[in-house]
């Protein structure tokens, strides 16, 4: 049974990504977006907390990334971007969601 | 678990009086228990301040509901998971919390208590084994 | 499959209205069947028809209320939260006394129940809010 997270706020501003990171569990799916976009700067705080997230997977929509000016080179790796139909896909694909607000 | 009943988990992670999530939230959870489903109450990060006990609103004007999780059980809640790490990170012990209390009827009514205190890593477990999640 | 949405604040404040209709919009280009989107605590201010935003930018009561019409959609505005924030229908008008109604096309209020009945029947319910 896997879990999708939703993570909507920067992890600059309040600890969701960071609780989200503590309770999720192996084989699990945390996307983020809107601000939680922030998380995949390479070389931010953030970033690598998500590469010590080693069972789960980790995606970032494409147009919160876009809206921010965030590109691929930017991105840490081992996080996917997806668009609003991966999103969906996720959602479908994982037995239920869980969004961190 | 009998067909047609889901595992609803009402998720608390917002501190009281700041914000209005934690009222709406319970107000969910009222309205919910009129649809006989398993209802758990989770409540960590800035959630468990929530059930600090002590509440006086008086001088903020605005309306104590403290009272209403008091009634949680009444409203057939008797499973209320509050996060271990989450109140010591806040310099808060169980002793700080208020006395929920639900009638079991597999025990003669026995009145017990509805918060149970859990690890990190149990708090996982339990929004795993969840069907419906609802945060706010 | 059998979706629910919630959208727990308002438009242009936050983003989760803006995300979660794009999701929708989504979701339905793929062939799922949106059960219901349920509006709950500032989300009932998506349902105003009073809102004039700027002339160059997306008017997001609009595209909810043109979005319901064409696929059927079922937008539920909580009662409790739209009475305490000022949103009313006709119905409520009259019975609070009012002398003004502002719910948009496309949107019914409603209690509670509607979205612990989306938890129960949806095979997902997402959650987007603050």
């Amino acid at each position: 049974m896997a879990m999708l997270h939703i993570v909507n706020k920067s992890p600059y501003e309040t600890n969701a990504l960071e609780s989200c990171l503590n309770h999720a569990k192996d084989g699990d799916s945390i996307i983020l977006i809107e601000d939680a976009v922030y998380a995949v700067l390479k070389g931010g705080r953030a970033a690598n907390a998500l590469g010590a997230a080693g069972g789960v997977k980790i995606a970032a929509l494409s147009a919160d990334l876009k809206a921010r000016g965030i590109d691929g080179d930017k991105i840490v790796d081992g996080v996917d971007t997806v668009d609003y139909g991966g999103f969906v896909d996720m959602v479908t694909t994982c037995d239920k969601t869980q969004s961190w607000l | 678990m009998s067909e047609g009943v889901k595992k609803f988990l009402y998720v608390n992670r917002k501190a009281p009086h700041g914000t209005i999530y934690a009222l709406e939230a319970l107000e969910v959870v009222l309205i919910g228990a009129a649809f006989e489903q398993d209802v758990s109450l989770a409540f960590l990060d800035d959630g468990v301040f929530q059930l600090v006990n002590g509440w006086d609103t008086k001088e903020l004007g605005t309306k104590n509901f403290a009272p209403t999780y008091l009634a949680l059980g009444d409203y057939d809640v008797s499973k209320v998971f509050v996060e271990r790490e989450s109140l010591e990170e806040r310099g808060i012990s169980e002793d700080d919390l208020m006395e929920l209390m639900y009638e079991d009827e597999d025990d003669d009514w026995a009145e017990k208590p509805s918060i149970r205190v859990v690890s990190r890593s149990e708090m996982a477990d339990i929004m795993a084994d969840n069907d419906v999640i609802l945060s706010f | 499959m059998k979706l629910g949405i919630v959208v727990n604040e308002g438009p242009y404040t936050h983003e989760a209205s803006d995300t979660a209709y794009n999701f929708a919009v989504a979701a339905l280009e793929k062939g799922h069947e949106i059960f219901r989107i349920f509006f709950y605590h500032d989300g009932v201010n998506n349902a105003t028809r009073l809102m004039v935003p700027p002339q160059d930018d997306r008017h997001i009561q609009e595209k909810w209320s043109a979005l319901a019409e064409k696929h059927g959609l079922d937008l539920v505005v909580c009662i409790a939260a739209a009475q305490r924030r000022g949103l009313l229908d006709e119905n409520e008008m009259k019975r609070q006394g009012k002398d003004a109604y502002n719910i948009a096309p496309g949107f019914r209020i409603s209690g509670l129940g509607q979205l612990i009945e989306a938890g129960i029947q949806c095979d997902r319910l997402v959650t987007f809010g603050d």
